[in-house]
C-alpha cells in the first residue's frame, strides 16, 4: 500500500519533470532554486521579506528590484535570438535613451526663497515618449539594416553599440547630466503599494509579450524564421517584417531601461549607463534554453536566466571567502557549468560515458 | 550461391524512434560478389536499417554477423576501418576543393609531420582508376560533372580493405550516360568480390544491375528474391501491399476531366513575361480545374517560371491575368491572397519548418493570410492538422511530432496539406515527387487528380515525362530557359516531347 503511494508520487514528480523540461524551463528553474538553496544556508535570515517604512525589504525583493534591466533587455533578446539574429547594440541604446530623457527633462537645478523647485525643461511625458520612440527606432534601423540590406546581425548592431555611446555623449554633450526633477526618480526608484515600481514595469511588458506569445500567431512566425526564412517566406509570411519588429522591440525594451537606469541613478552618463549589459541579456536568454541559432524560444526562461545572474552576483558578493577580485572568475566558472550541464549533447556525452563504466563493470 | 555464407547477416533487427517503430525484426543477408537492391516505400526502414549496419543508430534488437563475427558498430567510422563503405544520399563534398583533397580530407598521409601532398595525389589517382576515371587530381572538384563527384565520393570512401560498398541512391542526380559509367564500375567492383548493397527508387536500374531483391514494407520484412526470378509487377505489388489495377487505371480519368472542363475561363493568364538572366519572355494561360504540365531538363526555366509567377522573384516586364483582371504579385503574399500555392522542388530547404511540429507546419501558410492578430484558436488547429493527417494519410505518431523526423515522402504530404489548408484556385507543384518511392508517387497524382477534378488548378512540374504525361491535359515545353512549345490531346507522347526538348521539332 506505501510502495503504491511512493510509486504515485514517483509518477507525479517524473510527470512533472517531463512537463518541465519540455517547457525548456526544468533547467534554468532548477539552477535558480540551487543558488537561493546556497544562499539560505549561508544566510539564514535570506526568505525573511519584512516591511520598512511601508515597503517590502528583504533579499529576494532586493534580487527581482536589480534585475529588471537585465530581464527587460533579455526579454527584447529572446525575439530577436528567436530569429536568429542578435542584437549587441542594447547597452548602447540604453545609454541613448537616458541621454534623451536626462537631456528633455534638464539637468538645472532651480531653487526659490530657500526652497527647491521641481522644473523641467519639457514636460515629464514628452520626455518618456520621447526617449521610447528614440530607442524604439534605433532598434528599426537595426531592423532595416539586416532585414532590407542583409547585413549579418551581429555587424549590423555593432555599428550602433560602437556608434551609439558616440551619440549619446554628443546629446550630454560629453558631460553627465544631473537630474533635479524629482518626479523622474519614481520610475526607477520608487515604490507602489511597497513594491519597487520597476518590478510593475517588468510584469506589464512580461503580460502584454505573454499574452501576444498565447494570443497571436507571433510566436509561430518568429520561430519559423528563426528555422528557415525562405521556407516561411514561401508560406507568404513576410520575414522581412518581421525581422525589423523584432529588433525595434529590443530597442524599445532597452529604451524603458534606459528611463529606469537614468531615473534611479538620477544622471545620464554616455559612457556608462549601460555598459556591457547587451552581454548579460544574451547571457540570460542562453540560460533560459533559447538556442542563439534561432527557433524555439522562451520568454519565461530568460525572465528565470536574468534572476538566476542577478541573485548569482548578489551570492557571490555575499560570500565573504570570495575576494572581491575573484568575483569575475568565480561567475563566469558558474556560468561555464550552468551553460554545459544545459547542454543536451554533453548531457548525453556523460551519460554515454557513465553507461558505459556501468556496463563495464558488469 | 545459397550455399555461400553470408559477408553480412542481420535478424531479427529491431528499431524504434520516438511513436514510430521504424523496424520489427528485419533479416537481411549480403552475399559476395553480388549487387544487391533494398527496396520498399519511403518509411518502410531501408535507410534505418543501413544506419544500424553502418554504427549511425544503435539496434534495439536483434544481431548482426559480418565476416562470420558477431558484431555492432559503435560509429560510422568504426564500420569504415572494418571494411564498409558508405556513400550516402547527399554528397558531402568540398567543390572548392581538389578531386584528392576531397579524397584524402580528414586522412591526410603525413611525412615529417607535413601533409605529403605526392602521395595524395598518386593515391587518390589509383584510387580513382580502380573505378575506371582517369582525371587531373588536383583540379578543384567543382571543375567536374555530377556523375564525377559521385565517383570521387565513391573513390573517397573506398579503401583496399573495403568489402562492402553501400550506395544510397547514387543514381538520382544523373543522367542516362552517367548511369551507364557508374554501372560499369559496379560491375567491376564486383567481379572483384565487392558486396554491394544498393539503394534507389528507378525500378529499371534496379533490373539492369542487382541480383538479388529484399522487400521491406512498414518496418516489416516482406521477402528476399532473386531479381531474375521477380517480375516488376509483382514488386511493387509487394512493396506497395495493395492491388495495382486501380493505379492503372488513373489517366483516363484525367483525359475525361479535361474535356468535360473546356469551356471554363481561364484562371492565370501570363502574358510576355521576363527576367534578364532566369527566364527569356513567356506567355502561358491556366484554365480552372485543368493540370499543366512543365517539362524539360534540370535548368531549363520549369522552376524559373514557377518562381516568377508566385513572386518570388520579380520580373522585368509582363503582365498576369488572375481570372481575366491585372493584378501585381510582388510577394508570395500576395500570390497566397488570390489563391495561388507553390509546392517547392526543394522541400528541405525551401518547405518544411523543420523543428516546428506537423501541426504548425500544416497551418503555417493559412495563419500567413490570416495574419499575425487572427491567431487560429488551438482547437481549430488541431482540427485541420488532424483531418489532413488523415487525408493525405501522413504516417506521423501525432500532429506534434516535428516534421524533420518524417521520412521524405511524409515530409511531401505535410506540404501539400499546408497548401490544401488555403483552399487555392491554383497549386504549383515542383518535382512533387522527387526521391519519393512508387506508392507515395502515385498517391500524389492521384490526389492531383481529385483535386482538379473538384476545380483546382494544377501547374504540374517533374523531370519524370510519363509522370507528366499521365497527370496533364497539357505541357509546356522548356528549353535554355525558354518556354518552346505547348502540346496537347494525341501529341502528349513521350517521344514527341523529347524531340521537343532536343529541337528536333
Amino acid at each position: 500500500m506505501a510502495g503504491l503511494k511512493l510509486k504515485n508520487i514517483m509518477g507525479k514528480i517524473a510527470g512533472f519533470f517531463t512537463a518541465a523540461s519540455r517547457s525548456g524551463l526544468l533547467w534554468p528553474v532548477i539552477f535558480f532554486g540551487l543558488i537561493l538553496l546556497v544562499n539560505a544556508l549561508i544566510n539564514p535570515g535570506f526568505f525573511d521579506i519584512e516591511i520598512k517604512d511601508g515597503r517590502l525589504s528583504g533579499s529576494l525583493i532586493d534580487i527581482m528590484n536589480r534585475s529588471s534591466y537585465i530581464i527587460l533587455l533579455a526579454i527584447g533578446m529572446t525575439f530577436v535570438v528567436a530569429t536568429a539574429g542578435i542584437d549587441i547594440s542594447v547597452g548602447a541604446v540604453v545609454a541613448i535613451s537616458a541621454a534623451v530623457s536626462a537631456y528633455l527633462i534638464g539637468g538645472t537645478l532651480v531653487v526659490e526663497n530657500g526652497v527647491q523647485q521641481y522644473v523641467s525643461f519639457m514636460p515629464m511625458p514628452v520626455a518618456i515618449i520621447a526617449a521610447l520612440l528614440i530607442a524604439t527606432a534605433l532598434g528599426m534601423w537595426n531592423g532595416l539594416l539586416i532585414s532590407r540590406m542583409g547585413l549579418q546581425p551581429i555587424i549590423a548592431t555593432l555599428i550602433l553599440m560602437v556608434a551609439g555611446r558616440g551619440i549619446a555623449q554628443l546629446i550630454t554633450s560629453g558631460q553627465i547630466i544631473t537630474i533635479y526633477y524629482k518626479p523622474f526618480f519614481f520610475i526607477g526608484g520608487g515604490y507602489l503599494f511597497g513594491i519597487p515600481f520597476s518590478i510593475y514595469i517588468v510584469a506589464a511588458v512580461l503580460a502584454v509579450v505573454m499574452f501576444l506569445k498565447k494570443r497571436t500567431a507571433l510566436g509561430l512566425f518568429i520561430q519559423s524564421v528563426g528555422i528557415n526564412k525562405t521556407a516561411t517566406r514561401f508560406a507568404g509570411i513576410n520575414s522581412s517584417n518581421i525581422i525589423l519588429w523584432v529588433y525595434a522591440f529590443s530597442g524599445f525594451c532597452a529604451g524603458i531601461v534606459g528611463l529606469l537606469v537614468c531615473s534611479n541613478n538620477k544622471s545620464a552618463d554616455g559612457n556608462n549607463a549601460g555598459y556591457n549589459m547587451e552581454l548579460d541579456a544574451i547571457l540570460a536568454v542562453v540560460l533560459g534554453g533559447t538556442s542563439l541559432a534561432g527557433g524555439k524560444f522562451y520568454i519565461m526562461g530568460s525572465v528565470i536566466g536574468g534572476l538566476i545572474i542577478q541573485s548569482l552576483t548578489t551570492t557571490i558578493f555575499s560570500i565573504k571567502e570570495i575576494k572581491p577580485e575573484a568575483n569575475l572568475v568565480v561567475k563566469a566558472v558558474i556560468v561555464f557549468v550552468v551553460c554545459l550541464i544545459q547542454s543536451e549533447s554533453f548531457r548525453k556525452k556523460v551519460a554515454g560515458v557513465i553507461f558505459l563504466r556501468e556496463k563495464k563493470s558488469l | 550461391m545459397a550455399d555461400l555464407k553470408p559477408i553480412v547477416e542481420m535478424k531479427g533487427v529491431k528499431k524504434s524512434f520516438p511513436g514510430v517503430q521504424a523496424l520489427s525484426g528485419v533479416d537481411f543477408r549480403l552475399f559476395e560478389g553480388e549487387i544487391h537492391a533494398i527496396m520498399g516505400q519511403n518509411g518502410a526502414g531501408k535507410s534505418t536499417l543501413i544506419k544500424i549496419l553502418t554504427g549511425v543508430y544503435k539496434a534495439d534488437g536483434g544481431s548482426i554477423v559480418y565476416c562470420g563475427t558477431q558484431c555492432r558498430f559503435r560509429t560510422p567510422l568504426e564500420a569504415q576501418k572494418k571494411g564498409i563503405s558508405t556513400v550516402y544520399q547527399e554528397v558531402n563534398l568540398c567543390p572548392n576543393l581538389s578531386v584528392a583533397e576531397n579524397i584524402f580530407i580528414g586522412r591526410e598521409p603525413r611525412r615529417f609531420g607535413m601533409i605529403d601532398w605526392n602521395k595524395i595525389n598518386s593515391e587518390s589517382e589509383k584510387l580513382l582508376k580502380r573505378l575506371n576515371v582517369s582525371i587531373d587530381v588536383t583540379k578543384l572538384l567543382s571543375s567536374y560533372s555530377v556523375a564525377i563527384q559521385q565517383m570521387v565520393a565513391i573513390a573517397r570512401v573506398l579503401c583496399i580493405s573495403s568489402r562492402v560498398l553501400i550506395l544510397d541512391e547514387p543514381t538520382s542526380s544523373l543522367d542516362e550516360q552517367e548511369v551507364n559509367e557508374l554501372f560499369e564500375v559496379l560491375n567491376k567492383l564486383k567481379s572483384e568480390g565487392m558486396a554491394i548493397l544498393f539503394v534507389t527508387h528507378f525500378l529499371d536500374q534496379v533490373y539492369r544491375i542487382t541480383d538479388r531483391i529484399t522487400v521491406f514494407r512498414n518496418g516489416t520484412f516482406v521477402g528476399e528474391y532473386l531479381t531474375k526470378d521477380l517480375p516488376r509487377v509483382e514488386l511493387i505489388f509487394k512493396m506497395v501491399g495493395k492491388d495495382i489495377s486501380a493505379m492503372s487505371a488513373m489517366p483516363q480519368k484525367c483525359l475525361e476531366n479535361v474535356s468535360d472542363n473546356k469551356e471554363i475561363d481561364s484562371l492565370l493568364e501570363i502574358k510576355g513575361m521576363k527576367k534578364h538572366g532566369s527566364m527569356n519572355e513567356f506567355s502561358l494561360d491556366v484554365q480552372k480545374g485543368e493540370v499543366l504540365g512543365f517539362a524539360g531538363l534540370l535548368g531549363s526555366g520549369r522552376t524559373e517560371t514557377a518562381r516568377l509567377i508566385f513572386g518570388i522573384d520579380k520580373p522585368d516586364q509582363g503582365e498576369c491575368l488572375v481570372k481575366n483582371e491585372l493584378k501585381n504579385i510582388s510577394s508570395p503574399s500576395d500570390a497566397i491572397e488570390l489563391g495561388l500555392a507553390f509546392c517547392p522542388e526543394d522541400r528541405k530547404t525551401e518547405g518544411i519548418i523543420d523543428e516546428l511540429s506537423v501541426r504548425e507546419n500544416i497551418i503555417l501558410a493559412l495563419q500567413g493570410s490570416l495574419g499575425i492578430m487572427k491567431y487560429l484558436p488551438r482547437k481549430k488547429q488541431d482540427k485541420i492538422a488532424d483531418e489532413y493527417i488523415k487525408a493525405l494519410g501522413i504516417k506521423t505518431a501525432d500532429a506534434e511530432c516535428e516534421v524533420r523526423t518524417l521520412s521524405g515522402g511524409n515530409q511531401q504530404k505535410v506540404l501539400l496539406a499546408r497548401w490544401l489548408a488555403t483552399k487555392p484556385s491554383l497549386l504549383i507543384l515542383d518535382e512533387p515527387t522527387r526521391g519519393i518511392d512508387v506508392g507515395a508517387k502515385f498517391e500524389i497524382q492521384e490526389f492531383v487528380m481529385s483535386h482538379c477534378k473538384e476545380g483546382m488548378s494544377i501547374i504540374f512540374i517533374s523531370s519524370e515525362l510519363e509522370e507528366v504525361i499521365r497527370v496533364s491535359s497539357r505541357v509546356a515545353v522548356f528549353r535554355d530557359r525558354q518556354k518552346i512549345s505547348e502540346l496537347s490531346g494525341n501529341d502528349l507522347k513521350e517521344e514527341k516531347i523529347m524531340h521537343t526538348i532536343a529541337g528536333g521539332q
